[in-house]
């Protein structure tokens, strides 16, 4: 009986050389040589990490971290009017505002109205920034702040008094070149 | 008449000397364990660009402490389908084996202390390496009746795959320490570091020297060749159902056993406790000499887990039969002819 053909079906498989002799021996010695010379590299280089609680990680100027409500630099005035454009725009539903209107003897913002209650739930705040984009005097942005966590749910609410805050740690900005 | 010679010492150590120095040596063993932990973690951590454990104590050099603490702390548990008795011994057997092998060791030749000859060794037996072996083979029980005793499918798994690792590989770093043996004359490890006054072993013996280093990973269950554990494939070998106390000693002795090798490379190709380029330091330097060559192989045991990754079942066997015995075998054949025909 004649041995099975394949005929044109037969793919011939693309292969490197079989190593062998010297070859093998190159394979097994010389490529762990170059591993080893490619891990003391690494040794060589240094470390590329951030002593975390010593040293922040820098991060750039459009960074959205927690939030920030600001006021007019000359009356130092809320700049924020209650408008609670920001409380509908958030998709996390994240922000309560309660409106109240201004007395004109103790003015608290430049507008109409003032923001009584201004709340931020950061445990279900998302980042996203519309909140940002979404209102029309640009009183809240987003901070560069990104330690936020606490041990109490409840501490993860923040009042209008703490966002109108600065916050207490700076966290480092890249600079330029980084 | 024959009479069996089993340790030919030319002078008598008092009792109380021998009591202080093998608590010594087992003191300075023990102690190479953190330090071997510690110098694991943090050179693996330099090799891939990582600082490694940096938060307890001064530079992170606490963290074995914190480390071996935790763990003795922890319950003492068992499977309820384990054999209690053998579930305990399995652990302690592993490190007995492991300080007993440090007593052969040399530190030095013999000293003049107040006096009194004493070696800085444990003790120098005539059949040296063999002593090793026996050790290293009596500790695969640990390793077994751990995994068997559990009572587990994974831990019997396990300790069958540590046990064929370690037998394939105990017999290549047999006869890969041929060529030494046979060219130093002598099984004695003290005899063996004399014999190195010329030249150090690792030059003539390159070959038995890569095959004694390949070797030792596989039995000390470092990577490339730590199937017994591969961590990122298995539940965990033959201590899965350890935890705590037990657990460390498993681990402690993992470490000696790579302290162990590191010395017996230091000693066997290093030249032990001599120095290169006919210096020769005042005899109390010996000791710190021999530890320093000591963590250095130990280094390069942490570079290597750093370089080559962890090999397939069927690879670390053929490797073993197919590469490293025949290899070995060679290279005894080829060195007993060179010393037959040079003397």
């Amino acid at each position: 009986m004649a041995p099975w053909n394949p005929g044109d079906d037969a793919i011939v498989v693309q292969r490197a050389p079989e190593p062998g002799g010297a070859a093998g021996f190159y394979r097994a010695f010389g490529e762990t040589l170059r591993g080893l010379k490619t891990t003391f590299g690494a040794v060589v280089e240094g470390t590329h990490t951030y002593n975390y609680p010593e040293e922040k990680v820098p991060v750039y100027p459009r960074f959205r971290g927690r939030h920030k409500l600001h006021r007019f630099e000359d009356s130092q005035l809320e700049k924020c009017v209650g408008c609670s454009l920001c409380a509908a725009a958030c998709p996390a539903d994240c922000i309560r505002v309660v409106a109240a209107e201004n007395d004109p003897e103790h003015r608290v913002s430049a507008g109409e109205r003032y923001a009584a209650v201004y709340e931020i739930n950061l445990s279900r705040c998302i980042f996203c920034g519309y909140c940002e984009v979404a209102c029309p005097f640009d009183a809240i942005t987003m901070g560069h702040d990104y330690e936020m966590s606490d041990y109490n749910r409840a501490d993860l609410v923040f009042t209008k008094e703490m966002l109108l805050a600065e916050p207490l740690e700076r966290t480092p900005l890249r600079t330029e070149t980084e | 008449m024959t009479t069996t010679v089993f340790a030919t010492v030319g002078y008598a150590e008092s009792w109380w000397i021998q009591i202080l120095k093998s608590l010594i040596i087992f003191i300075v063993g023990f102690s190479l364990v953190p330090v071997a932990l510690m110098m694991d973690r943090k050179l693996l951590g330099r090799f891939q660009n990582r600082r490694g454990p940096n938060r307890v104590g001064p530079y992170g050099a606490l963290q074995p402490m914190a480390d071996i603490f935790k763990l003795i702390t922890k319950e003492q548990f068992r499977p309820r389908t384990s054999t209690g008795f053998l579930f305990a011994l399995a652990p302690a057997i592993s490190v007995l084996t492991a300080s007993a092998t440090f007593a052969i060791i040399p530190f030095g030749n013999v000293v003049d202390i107040f006096g009194a000859k004493v070696g800085l060794y444990g003790i120098d037996v005539s059949i040296g390496i063999l002593f090793a072996f026996a050790f290293s083979a009596i500790s695969f029980y640990g390793l077994m009746l751990g995994g068997w005793a559990s009572g587990s499918r994974y831990s019997f798994l396990g300790a069958m795959r540590s046990a064929a690792q370690l037998i394939s590989y105990e017999v290549s770093m047999g006869l890969s320490l041929l060529g030494v043996i046979m060219t130093a004359g002598t099984l004695s490890l003290t005899g063996i570091v004399t014999a190195q006054g010329g030249m150090w072993y690792f030059i003539p013996q390159l070959c038995g020297f890569i095959i004694f280093m390949t070797a030792s990973f596989a039995e000390t269950n470092r990577p490339p060749f730590d199937l017994p554990e591969a961590d990122a494939e298995l539940v965990g070998g033959y201590n899965t159902e350890y935890g705590g106390g037990r657990f460390a000693s498993y681990y402690a002795a993992e470490y000696f056993n790579m302290v162990i090798v590191s010395a017996l490379a230091a000693t066997m190709f290093f030249g032990g406790w001599l120095m290169p380029f006919g210096i020769h330091p005042p005899s109390w330097v010996d000791p710190f000499v021999v530890l320093g060559k000591t963590i250095i192989v130990m280094g390069f045991f942490v570079w290597i887990r750093a370089t080559l990754p962890r090999l397939r079942y069927d690879q670390l066997m053929s490797l073993g039969w197919k590469v490293l015995l025949p290899l070995a075998t060679l290279n005894a054949l080829v060195t007993a002819i060179l010393v037959v025909v040079t003397h």
